[in-house]
């Protein structure tokens, strides 16, 4: 396995809010590895953005605070760090671009000086020719044409994809070791997507950056990922390789995803199975099992007690009571009955 | 024939004697009870398209006509009355499409006590009835929309537009803004009405796949004409533009194995601007096969194989 570069262990954060105390995130781990890309899915409000925003120290505090958890930077923890020494690390150790780039670029200011000013915190690179110059070559390297030309041009300039080529610009100003790109493509076309898409992977390539791909978008994973964290209710619910997810889906969770994702092998025929129900409330987040409520397979004890993640195959999770060997249910026992997409599921011992 | 779009053009002038063609030339004509799904990137005119069939905004030149009656070129507010009974529409962000003013119980009730369709004494179990349809809870119909999750939201919408009972629904990318397991809800819900109360429906989005699924036909639109039309799954088993090619093949498919062995077709470029176009195929500019003619002659519109349209020199 190649070197550990960020580990996330039992990340809890929570907001206050009018209502009440939310638990986004409930206590998340995972480790990011040089040169491979870890995905992180799941629907609006799984905690998956917000996971990351507390690795990079984005947590706006009030409301929301950090309770537990640490942060492992190459062996140094980075959680609790100062404003200053974190700024230390932001944008120079780990780059991160986001879903919307309209809103996240400075509107009032040239994406030249924009990139530049990254340069000139961390590398002590004035505003002169040769920051100018850094700023075309990055631009030049996220393929966005006539770049000395566009260096002088402000966001609004720039279509939705451009825009985010100068996201990537930014963040990959510095070389940094991880890359975090929350829904990078979510706001973009597919044809615009499938080339950002195209350049994360080769810039990955090239400065062999880990990087955290946050997404909802399974036809996206499976083009990236080498290994998924599926989040659920601020809970990873299931981890592995992405073959073992797609191929070898052990929560109930993930297979129903999986079974309302179109594809293309079916034909026009087979009709999508939506997951009925919507996800548990975290202002009063479940005692047991968080997909309790929608799981066509809950048992007597998913309502009260929560399962521990499971080891189902090489290096591969899932916290799901089906697992645990005296079960008297299986998953095996449901999963025949859907024939096409779940043939290759067979419980791993 | 339900609804019958004639060479409809609308333009926007955005400078004197400087036009924006964001619908040029469409023609497409809708069946009764029938699905046709409108594809194609943001800014190609899907929504202007679906925008001006409700009268939404003005025709620049063609003609809409519904059930064989043509709809006006303008709308007057009592145009708006008359037909709204009948062409209701569906809109893409579930969070600016609600006022955040009124409870969901005034916001589905409200279109049928204009038209004065429901009894005030019958309005409490008409709006849970509407909101049960579409899977909401009745208890929720004195909530605002802001205690809502965007799917719940895109469900207010959709039992706004039902509580007419119209004929004909033009859904602007319902979708889109939603969670893939309640995609796949609203899609399936889109299905299921379409059988119980014979809706017709013209369902605009950007995702070829989810949208085949419900489609009885496509059309595939871009930069402001329709390049392709056909049955769903010739289009997108057999589509035959090569811009509905790559559209198709830069969708990644939730196959890791497939996407390691994926052509990919990647797209130069990005939608030239719709002011000012020169002549010639629209798509010449960024088309992978693009010969000498495309650049100057337009494409005709033509039948390749029965109901299967395409407009592409290569055909």
């Amino acid at each position: 396995m190649a070197e550990v570069v960020l580990e996330v262990q039992d990340l809890k954060v929570e907001f206050d809010t009018y209502g009440g105390v939310i638990k986004a995130v409930r206590g998340v781990s995972f480790n990011a590895y040089k040169g491979t890309t870890l995905a992180i899915v799941g629907e609006s409000g799984c905690g998956k953005s917000v996971s990351v925003q507390a690795v990079m120290g984005l947590i706006p505090v009030p409301p929301g605070r950090v309770t537990s958890g640490i942060v492992k930077l190459r062996g140094n923890n980075i959680l609790g760090l100062s404003h200053s020494e974190m700024n230390k690390v932001r944008g120079k150790e780990i780059g991160m671009i986001f879903q919307d780039p309209m809103t996240s670029l400075n509107p009032t200011m040239t994406v030249g000086k924009q990139i530049t000013e990254t340069l000139s915190v961390h590398e002590g690179i004035g505003r002169g020719r040769e920051a100018k110059k850094r700023a075309i070559d990055l631009l030049e390297k996220v393929h966005i044409p006539e770049a000395a030309n566009r260096v002088r041009h402000y966001p609004f300039q720039f279509s939705g994809g451009m825009r985010q080529r100068v996201m990537i610009a930014m963040a990959i100003a510095c070389k940094p070791s991880i890359l975090i790109a929350d829904e990078p493509t979510t706001a973009l076309d597919v044809t615009i997507q499938a080339q950002i898409l195209h350049l994360l992977k080769d810039l990955q390539r090239e400065n062999e950056m880990s990087l955290i791909l946050i997404t909802h978008d399974l036809g996206v994973v499976a083009q990236m990922a080498s290994e998924v964290n599926v989040m659920y209710a601020g809970r990873i619910i299931e981890f592995g390789p992405v073959d073992d997810i797609y191929y070898r889906s052990q929560h109930p969770y993930t297979i129903g995803l999986r079974a309302a994702m179109p594809s293309s092998e079916e034909g026009a025929k087979r009709k999508l199975q939506p997951i009925e129900g919507s996800p548990p409330d975290l202002f009063h987040p479940p005692i047991g099992c968080g997909y309790f409520d929608r799981c066509p397979y809950a048992m007597k004890i998913c309502e009260s007690n929560e399962p521990e993640p499971f080891l189902v195959g090489k290096n591969h999770y899932s916290r799901c009571w089906l697992h645990h060997q005296r079960s008297q249910t299986k998953l095996t026992d449901f999963i025949k009955q859907d024939t096409k997409i779940y043939k290759n599921n067979e419980i791993m011992s | 024939m339900i609804l019958e779009i004639k060479n409809l053009k609308k333009y926007f002038e955005i400078k004197k004697g400087e036009f924006l063609h964001a619908v040029d030339d469409v023609n497409l004509s809708i069946q009764e009870n029938e699905i046709v799904g409108l594809v194609g990137e943001s800014g190609c005119g899907k929504s202007t398209l679906g925008r001006t069939v409700v009268g939404l905004y003005d025709k620049t030149a063609g003609s809409v006509s519904y059930r064989n009656q043509v709809l006006p070129k303008s709308y007057s507010s009592s145009d708006f009355w008359k037909y709204s009974r009948e062409i209701q529409m569906i809109f893409q962000d579930p969070y600016s499409a609600l006022n955040p003013r009124m409870t969901v119980k005034e916001i589905v009730a409200e279109g049928p006590l204009i038209h004065s369709l429901w009894k005030k004494n019958a309005i409490n179990d008409k709006v849970a009835y509407w909101l049960n349809r579409v899977g909401l809870p009745r208890d929720h119909m004195s909530r605002y929309p802001h205690e809502f999750s965007g799917g719940q939201r895109q469900r207010i919408g959709i039992a706004r537009a039902l509580a007419l009972e119209p004929k004909l629904i033009i859904c602007d990318e319902p979708i889109s803004a939603l969670d893939v397991s309640v995609q796949a809800q609203i899609i399936n819900l889109m299905g299921e009405l379409k059988e119980s109360f014979g809706l017709t429906l013209l369902f605009i989005a950007h995702d070829l796949s989810m949208v085949r699924y419900v489609s009885d036909r496509m059309a595939v639109m871009y930069l402001g004409a329709l390049v392709e039309l056909g049955p769903s799954y010739e289009v997108y088993y057999s589509s035959l533009h090569p811009y509905t090619q790559s559209l198709i093949a830069s969708n990644p498919e939730p196959d890791p194995e497939k996407e390691r062995h994926r052509k990919f077709i990647i797209l130069k470029g990005e939608i030239p601007s719709p002011v000012n176009l020169k002549p010639g195929c629209r798509f010449a500019g960024r088309c992978p096969k693009v010969m000498d003619i495309c650049r100057g002659t337009n494409p005709v519109w033509k039948e390749i194989k029965p109901s299967h349209f395409v407009s592409c020199h290569l055909h």
